[in-house]
């Protein structure tokens, strides 16, 4: 049966799985719809939790990069997974004892201020926006490249999947369908990653083939999958796989401003309002990262073998001898070659060897393979040739998504990988547009603007609110603004330089006082924005770098300063109430310990 | 016997202690191993395997550590708490 029989049906399967269990689980209260009524066990918060995090960028994106950074791709690996430790050990736990439904209620709260409760809210929706434009994205992408659908339309049919099920069934209904697609993503990414781990080193755990002897055409060579690679690559003129070329600092740098940022990151913290008590809290954060663990540790695995085929089969080839997929993938623009030559002969080298980027931005065909095609067929391009020896241009994201073919894989795998990405995408999507909507609705208008709102007008404000988040989340998917890319780094900057300093401090240390938090948000914020928009946007220069931090690292700096600024000013003002320090006492404690201890409170605080 | 601000405030003190605790080697196995020692760790291979041991620590063991950590967290927390509500009862009772 054909890869789009398997496709279509597949994806059409998961969709209708996804659709019925939003009608099975609509919201009928805002405390079902902000946290998903506060009562769902660890294990599935846990699943629903990894679903949430694991965005398009890990299920498609992450093994590519990993692919072409070598040992410097740690960074995400370590990053992305080490903010969990710091989430149960320092935030979650306290959090889901506060109750409550948002991170701004908490800063708001506990700095007893409107001012702090607002920059909260613009922090959380500024980054969930930032997020959200890149998941339809991905979704549009998935579309057009497996289903032959435009990269316009995949947009729309993902926003009306995304709208049915988060606006309808709020938390509780994007808690139980991102259980499922955690099982879809899960099962897409492993499947490919067995099958080659199996092809190229004998091992069906793609995590220990990692450390494996690599096979060739069938035959043991007795050499390490990593060294042999490392061979390839040096050959090539690239630098060792397993060295890394980043500076330590800038290494150091980001890969904490990528874990403070995932431990603010709010729509990762929400999801640990909706169990039932604290010590829930905490075991569905062991869950959640070994759900997480279970690609993240796959994924260099799977770069590696992924890395090893292409400069197998590929580099010194001549055009007619490549495989089926090499030119399938050149027809999506994803690889493209230009026979600087005139050999016939793909040459792909690295920068040792005057390698560098083929040609100038991404392929820009002159017309369809038949219209414009070169000497031995290949696709004639647009874009101005450097004066490099390098002829290849390689989309990291082909590594996972030309896996089944590249190891030639039956079809339904195919088809597979086009459902776990949409899944992935999907599944963060939806959370992040909850977290839009109940900044709206809960933090915005119930907590400061218009506290007389009923709980009915609360729950319209909050799925209008979902209705046009994800109405300008699609525009942003259809248009992607130029700096989508770059503004990522800003999203977890932010995350890493305004919440999580001010909620460690504000349940560590009593004595925080509310202008000492804002005077430390404000600091943390400006000054990690006003670096990342001078080195991205202004033409800032390598060698203007603070200590050589790249803009993705300054967060950390931003943290520090905010660390900084909140302590000082703090010591400076006034203890705060004693009301409030009464309150940090309470979350830091069990609340049975208490005599007016009540089950109720136990409970998410209903309006 | 504790009274009941004593035991809550030794619930406190011991939770701040793990944490401390686990904090530090979380520091280690991540942005130590991983990061700051990294060079120092590529002379060693994991043993077993064809993995260098800093390598092995930025892509995949210091992931396997965070998963332990949390694991032990859960277990030393439930055991707090525990404590705590024992103490607590036995304050109670005390007031009868």
């Amino acid at each position: 049966m054909s890869v789009d029989f398997w496709t279509y049906l597949l994806v059409g399967l998961s969709f209708a799985l996804y659709i019925g269990i939003a009608l099975w689980s609509r919201a009928g209260s805002t405390k079902e719809f902000y946290v998903a009524g506060g009562g769902v066990p660890p294990v599935a918060n846990g699943m629903a939790t990894a679903a949430d995090w694991m965005s398009a960028a890990s299920f498609i994106s992450m093994a590519g990069i990993i692919a072409f950074a070598g040992r410097d791709g740690s960074r995400f690996l370590m990053g992305w997974t080490g903010g969990y430790v710091l989430l149960a050990l320092l935030l979650a736990p306290y959090l889901r004892r506060f109750g409550k439904y948002t991170v701004p209620d908490f800063i708001g709260d506990r700095y007893y201020s409107k001012f702090a409760r607002v920059v909260a809210i613009f922090c959380a929706i500024f980054v969930s926006f930032t997020y959200v434009a890149g998941q339809m994205r991905g979704v549009g992408l998935v579309f057009g490249r497996y289903l032959g659908v435009s990269v316009e339309w995949g947009v729309v049919i993902g926003m009306c999947i995304v709208f049915f099920y988060a606006v309808l069934g709020g938390m509780k209904g994007i808690t139980y369908t991102q259980v499922a697609q955690f099982c879809v993503l899960i099962f897409a990414y492993m499947v490919p990653a067995i099958f080659l781990s199996i092809m190229m080193t004998g091992n069906m755990v793609p995590q220990f083939g990692l450390g494996g002897d690599a096979i060739v055409d069938g035959v043991a060579t007795g050499q390490s999958v990593l060294s042999r690679l490392d061979g390839l690559s040096e050959e090539l003129g690239f630098a060792k796989y397993t060295d890394g070329t980043l500076s330590t600092i800038d290494l150091f740098c980001i890969t904490l401003a990528l874990m403070a940022g995932t431990a603010g990151l709010p729509h990762v913290i929400v999801r640990f309002y909706t169990v039932k008590k604290v010590a829930d809290a905490r075991k569905s954060a062991f869950w959640a990262l070994l759900f997480i663990a279970i690609l993240y540790t796959a994924a260099p695995a799977v770069a590696v073998f992924a890395r090893t085929n292409l400069l197998d089969t590929i580099p010194g080839k001549h055009y007619s001898e490549t495989p089926e997929w090499f030119k399938n993938w050149e027809d999506t623009g994803l690889i493209a070659w230009v026979d600087k030559n005139e050999d016939g002969v793909i040459q792909y080298l690295g920068k040792d060897k005057d390698g560098g980027a083929a040609f100038v931005g991404k392929p820009d065909y002159a017309g369809t393979r038949k219209e414009a095609s070169g000497a031995v067929g290949q696709r004639i391009l647009k874009n101005d040739i450097t004066a490099n020896a390098n002829e290849l241009y390689i989309d990291r994201d082909i590594m996972v998504l030309a896996n089944p073919e590249i190891g030639g894989l039956p079809n339904w795998v195919i088809g597979l990988i086009a459902a776990g990405g949409l899944a992935a995408a999907l599944s963060t999507a939806a959370g992040l547009l909850l977290v839009i909507s109940s900044s709206v609705s809960h933090d915005l208008l119930k907590k400061t603007y218009m506290p007389d709102i009923s709980e009915k007008g609360e729950l319209k404000a909050a799925r209008i609110a979902a209705g046009v988040a994800v109405c300008v989340a699609g525009y942003f998917g259809i248009n992607p603004p130029g700096f989508v890319a770059s503004v990522v780094a800003l999203a977890f900057g932010l995350a890493a330089s305004s919440f999580f300093p001010a909620i460690i401090l504000g349940i560590f240390w009593k004595r925080t006082t509310s202008q000492g938090a804002i005077a430390g948000m404000v600091t943390g914020i400006a000054f990690t924005t006003a670096y990342i928009i001078y080195f991205k946007f202004m033409g800032g220069t390598k060698d203007q770098l603070w200590f050589g931090i790249s803009p993705e690292g300054i967060g950390s700096l931003g943290m520090v300063l905010n660390f900084i600024v909140t302590t000082t000013v703090t010591l400076m003002t006034p203890a705060p109430p004693a009301a409030i320090q009464e309150l940090v006492q309470r979350v830091r404690v069990p609340r049975t310990s208490y005599d007016d201890y009540n089950p109720d409170d136990d409970q998410p605080i209903a309006h | 016997m504790l009274t009941a601000d004593e035991a809550r405030s030794r619930y406190w003190k011991k939770t701040i202690l793990w944490v401390v605790g686990l904090l530090i080697i979380w520091f280690a196995a991540s942005l130590g191993c991983g990061v700051l020692w990294v060079d120092q760790l590529d002379q060693f291979m994991l043993p077993g395997t064809g993995i260098k041991l800093g390598f092995w620590f930025a892509q995949q063991g210091s992931i396997l550590v965070f998963l332990c950590l949390l694991a032990a967290f859960v277990f030393i927390m439930n055991r707090l708490d525990q404590e705590l509500s024992e103490a607590i009862e036995d304050t109670r009772k005390e007031g009868k």
